[in-house]
């Protein structure tokens, strides 16, 4: 089918097709992203509201479904206030800047097989590089404000994000050099062979398990990583009111609010591609009772594996967020500078030794 | 020995699995919300909500004019005129409660010698003007009228433990 569409548009459309095809491919990632977003937002009070023993927005529409619909609505119709002293381009630029790299980085991110928009060799180098971007968004934003609240929050985010890019760094250096490859497809298909994989159990062979603790530390950083719960000093409410965004209203706050759940989607992805086997489904039945799976059902089970992944770790930041007080920045620090660096250098170092000896259990090395 | 054993505790988030297990569990507890217009919860007979000027079976109004609740009422949100009714009985000419003012204390029920004005039960109510919680003794007569079975009730199931 997607062929036919291909062949009919270069010949309708001539030269301007590859973009306008681009263009299209790019369109139907952001808004399922943004619309996962806005759902996510509910899911997060629902959650929450159940850890609390409540039961979370449940009045706008069946199920309280319609609740982000509602919120969008009352963000859009509020009124954009920008302080007199604020450098307003900058403020008004800060909100895109956090976004445009929470979007951007779904460019490498593979749905399937052979299904991702840029299938280029250095992903997750990329990746690395485009989340970077996301602090400058937070740093323009405290700036720009001009409120002694929001450059606290500014700094605090910014000595954060940067902290714990470091141990994410070194996480995804070992994962680097376990599967041999910057490819996020290729991280994704050098899980799923190996002795495990060949039985069906393919759940046993994903890097979760030879490499659990960098795992943890993943799924920690990227807490931290995002701002939130334990780690959001940076808009702690009793001490500087919302940081960086203290002085945002209506929906310049609103895509800083996107921003935060799409970059939590985003990590929650990289963490499925890194460690949690991307697609592939955790027990493959058919070559666990040896029949052959029919090709509509593997791509149908692959979209379905890699959206329960994504929502099982994104659940877990917001179970964190319900179970844990806010942490001291200076213990932040201590964890990032103190624990995370030096443990994820021993294991990368552990893991090194590990590929070169008899007993190496990845095929790269 | 005890530091070792403190370091790996904390390497190995022993205490916030704990935590974790804590809020998991309470996650699929029974939820505790009271989803209000369409469940409630239940009310005590001695609950205190909008006044009611009650009657006597044979329909003459209880009130006396005695001025205790006047007199006791804290937030001074009961105004009472009083006057010879041609029978020689003394009765009230005015009765307004401002419910503005009143702060459901429940000291004007208490201090009434013939159970006239008493607290109902019912907490739905509203104004939409200011003025519309201004109650006068024809709307606190009419409101006692009206729910005298459930006013009666509700001092009956409490007789026994006054």
């Amino acid at each position: 089918m997607i062929e036919t569409i291909t062949s009919y548009g270069s010949q309708t459309l001539g030269p301007a097709w590859p973009m306008v095809w681009s263009l299209a491919r790019i369109l139907a990632i952001v808004l399922p992203v943004l619309g996962l977003v806005a759902y996510l937002t509910l899911w997060e009070r629902r959650l929450i509201g159940w850890f609390h023993i409540r039961r979370g927005p449940n009045r706008v529409g069946p199920l309280g479904l319609l609740q982000p619909i509602a919120d969008a609505v009352k963000l859009l119709t509020k009124e954009i206030i920008s302080p007199s002293q604020a450098d307003k381009s900058l403020f008004f630029l800060a909100p895109m800047v956090i976004l445009m790299p929470a979007l951007a980085a779904w460019a490498v991110i593979p749905f399937a097989p052979g299904i991702v928009l840029a299938d280029i060799n250095a992903g997750l180098l990329y990746v690395m590089a485009i989340t970077s971007v996301g602090v400058y968004g937070v740093i323009i934003a405290g700036w720009a404000s001009n409120s002694k609240y929001a450059f606290l929050g500014a700094m605090r985010a910014a000595a954060q994000m940067v902290s714990y890019e470091i141990g994410m760094g070194f996480v995804l250096v070992t994962v680097l050099m376990v599967s041999g490859t910057l490819n996020m497809t290729e991280i994704v298909l050098g899980q799923n062979v190996g002795w495990f994989a060949d039985r069906g159990l393919n759940f046993l062979s994903w890097n979760w398990l030879p490499l659990f603790p960098l795992f943890v530390i993943y799924v920690v950083s990227s807490i931290a990583e995002t701002n939130r719960h334990p780690f959001d000093v940076v808009e702690g409410e009793s001490e500087i009111v919302a940081g960086h965004m203290v002085e945002y209203s209506g929906m310049s706050f609103a895509i800083f609010f996107l921003a935060e759940y799409a970059n939590m989607i985003l990590l929650s992805t990289v963490a499925t591609i890194m460690f949690l086997g991307g697609w592939a489904a955790p027990i493959d039945l058919g070559q666990l009772l040896g029949f052959e799976t029919l090709p509509w059902v593997a791509s149908l089970s692959g979209w379905f594996w890699l959206f329960a992944k994504v929502f099982f770790v994104v659940s877990l930041f917001i179970w964190f967020r319900a179970s844990f007080p806010r942490y001291r920045y200076d213990q932040i620090m201590r964890l990032g500078w103190k624990i995370f660096i030096p443990l994820t250098l021993v294991w990368l170092v552990v893991i090194a030794v590990w590929m070169q000896t008899p007993w190496n259990i990845w095929s790269a090395g | 020995m005890g530091a070792i054993r403190e370091f790996f505790d904390s390497l190995l988030l022993r205490e916030l699995v704990k935590g974790l297990a804590l809020t998991g569990r309470y996650a699929f507890a029974r939820k505790i919300t009271i989803q209000y217009p369409e469940e409630k919860t239940p009310l005590s007979p001695r609950f205190r909500g909008l006044h009611a000027l009650r009657r006597y079976p044979n329909g003459e109004e209880r009130c006396i004019a005695c001025k205790l609740c006047e007199a006791v009422c804290p937030a001074l949100a009961i105004t009472i005129e009083s006057d010879q009714r041609e029978d020689g009985t003394r009765r009230t000419t005015r009765y307004d409660i401002d419910l503005t003012k009143c702060i459901f204390c429940g000291l004007c029920e208490e201090s009434c010698p013939v159970d006239s004005i008493v607290e109902t039960n019912i907490l739905e109510y509203h104004g939409e003007e200011r003025g519309d919680l201004y109650f006068t003794k024809p709307m606190l007569l009419a409101i006692g009228d009206r729910y005298e079975p459930e006013i009666a009730a509700a001092r009956e199931a409490d007789a026994p433990y006054r």
